[in-house]
């Protein structure tokens, strides 16, 4: 039973006249074809150039060695490589864990950290009236707008030993190393530095969005509830977080496949060091394919990293063509 | 009225914190190096030239020569492709053909695509074209590059303009392309300038396209000279902080004067 609207609706579709001319693989219908072809044709040349052909190149590669056809072997070795999975420093907790894992805590700590403060700073903003308000919220998105390259190095600066702001104030509270010399520079706390400072550089992102969802609440959703006694926090669980819930999803969507591309700010601050301490995929591609010259591992780590983001960016299209 | 006291707390707490990073780089680059050894929060303070002149006129890594580049590459890299995407969006948003929904969905696909996936053909590709390590072949990349998102945030707008305007036009004898160029493409400058405004921001914030597609100093972009910048054995802080103010000064400015499209850009499609 189930199957017969539907197929009463492929029949449907069989029974449209087809007018029209193949083109480009597409059945163009003509008058709305040839103007369709012609709007979009320079901007997929460029895509499919630059984008496409590289990105099925990669994907090609990954299934290959120098030897030839591999299968999915480059995939295998790369779960047995200790640079990208070290399952057993990990349970010792002693870095190096790999560039995965690392990719993998990074998600754990920071999509969290910076979705939650976005939202908790957006509810905050919103309820400060004051001459200083613009320019505090501007403090905070100034992360945006910063290259991610200058805030690897203030990320650096920041943790360095002795022009460093934060072991100096952690040293005179009486801390030890590695916690009151530079962070960068060991490798039990490099890998946390560069996620603090990432947390530092895309709570704005998160702010905004917040913001900009907020400001689309109906205020008078949260008279009636004042009316009806209800507590700051109970207008906060019951209108703010499930109105905001769409907004929260698509911030904690990007923040991830931020997170999984992330590479500037390692690149700058430690070159995943000391000792592979703070390495990510992204570092690893780069340096497998422009350092050791082999695109075959490095193309596996690429698609790696994309199939990681092609879920999520599955759901975000769909979601943003309203299907 | 005591709600309110929290929310202030807050809101000065997160936008000191935040902020004192960014001053800390600021009074780094602007007072003499031996005076920041052991902390720019320390005085005395004198404010001092000379870290900017020496990042500016570095030897190696000169970023009077990078933010030139970085401006052709920035501005190339945005006009090129808010034109091509903006017809794109057009054929998208308004006719319709088979195939335009799997279309759709394919560029929304690679919306997600990290930069590593390209990078290695991309690379070998701009090598045969002899376009490697020229400031053509990075603005291409980055062209290309950008016009998904763009093409996305563009034709959600086309699509709440009312058509009515556009049947007029057609009516009047007006082809698709003239009613594209004279009718539709005025009402989009709202939208084009987020767009713009957002990819000339990241593409000057780009590292990783200009790092795998130019090596010549002379041709490269600014933030590929930050890391040069930081010299073998020693961190000299003093140049660095001033390289890292120059860099990000450019899209500082971009976002404190066009802030309203800035954001106007960075929520389109997301909340909604």
């Amino acid at each position: 039973m189930r199957s017969s609207p539907r197929a009463e609706a492929r029949s449907g579709k069989e029974g449209k006249p087809r007018r029209g001319l193949p083109l480009l693989f597409v059945r163009i219908r003509r008058g709305e074809g040839l103007a369709a072809f012609g709007f979009l044709s320079l901007g997929l040349i460029l895509i499919a150039l630059f984008v496409i052909y590289p990105s099925v190149r990669t994907l090609w590669l990954s299934l290959f060695d120098k030897d030839g056809f591999a299968g999915i072997s480059n995939f295998v070795e790369l779960f047995r490589d200790r640079e990208i999975v070290d399952f057993g420093r990990f349970l010792r907790r002693e870095p190096p864990w790999g560039a995965l894992l690392h990719n993998l805590v990074w998600i754990a700590v920071h999509l969290p950290f910076t979705v939650g403060l976005g939202l908790v700073l957006a509810v905050a903003f919103s309820k400060v009236k004051a001459w200083w308000v613009g320019l505090a919220r501007g403090a905070i998105y100034l992360g945006i707008v910063t290259p991610l390259i200058v805030g690897g190095v203030i990320i650096r600066f920041l943790f360095e030993k002795h022009a460093g702001l934060v072991p100096q104030i952690l040293g005179a509270l009486g801390a030890g190393t590695p916690w009151s010399a530079g962070w960068t520079a060991y490798p039990e706390t490099a890998l946390l530095a560069l996620i603090i400072g990432s947390i530092w550089l895309w709570t704005g992102f998160s702010m905004v969005l917040h913001s900009a969802g907020l400001s689309t609440i109906d205020r008078e959703l949260y008279e009636a509830a004042q009316i009806d006694g209800a507590s700051e926090w109970a207008q906060f669980r019951h209108i703010t977080l499930p109105l905001l819930r769409p907004v929260t999803l698509v911030v904690a969507a990007m923040t991830f496949l931020w997170e999984l591309k992330i590479f500037d700010i390692v690149y700058v601050a430690t070159m995943g060091g000391p000792g592979g301490a703070s390495n990510v995929l992204a570092l690893e591609m780069y340096f497998s394919a422009f350092r050791e010259l082999d695109p075959y591992r490095a193309s596996a780590i690429a698609t790696l990293i994309t199939l990681f983001s092609l879920p999520v960016g599955y759901w975000f299209a769909k979601r943003r063509l309203g299907r | 009225m005591r709600k309110n006291i929290g929310a202030k707390t807050i809101a000065i707490l997160a936008a000191l914190i935040w902020a004192i990073p960014f001053v800390g780089i600021v009074m780094t680059a602007l007072r003499p190096s031996q005076e920041v050894l052991y902390g720019w929060w320390k005085p005395p303070f004198h404010f001092s030239f000379k870290n900017l002149v020496g990042a500016w006129t570095h030897p190696t890594a000169s970023l009077s020569v990078g933010l030139r580049n970085s401006v052709q590459v920035a501005i190339g890299a945005t006009l090129l492709p808010t034109f091509v995407a903006s017809l794109m969006a057009y054929g998208l948003g308004r006719l319709r053909f088979r195939g335009r929904g799997p279309l759709l969905m394919l560029i929304g696909l690679l919306l997600a695509l990290p930069q590593q996936m390209i990078a290695w053909p991309l690379f070998r590709e701009m090598y045969a074209m002899g376009l490697l390590n020229s400031l053509t072949g990075l603005v291409l990349a980055h062209s290309a590059w950008g016009l998904p998102w763009m093409v996305f945030f563009l034709r959600g707008y086309i699509e709440t303009l009312p058509v009515e305007l556009e049947e007029a036009a057609r009516i009047d004898g007006a082809g698709r392309f003239k009613t594209f160029l004279y009718v539709i493409f005025p009402l989009m400058l709202p939208a084009l300038a987020s767009v713009m405004v957002l990819q000339f921001t990241w593409v000057w914030n780009d590292f990783f396209m200009a790092l795998i597609l130019i090596f010549d100093p002379n041709k490269m972009v600014i933030t590929q000279q930050i890391p040069l910048l930081r010299g073998q054995y020693h961190v000299d802080w003093g140049l660095l902080s001033a390289g890292a103010l120059i860099t990000m000064s450019v899209p500082l400015l971009v976002f404190v004067f066009l802030q309203r499209y800035f954001v106007r850009g960075l929520i389109g499609g997301a909340v909604k």
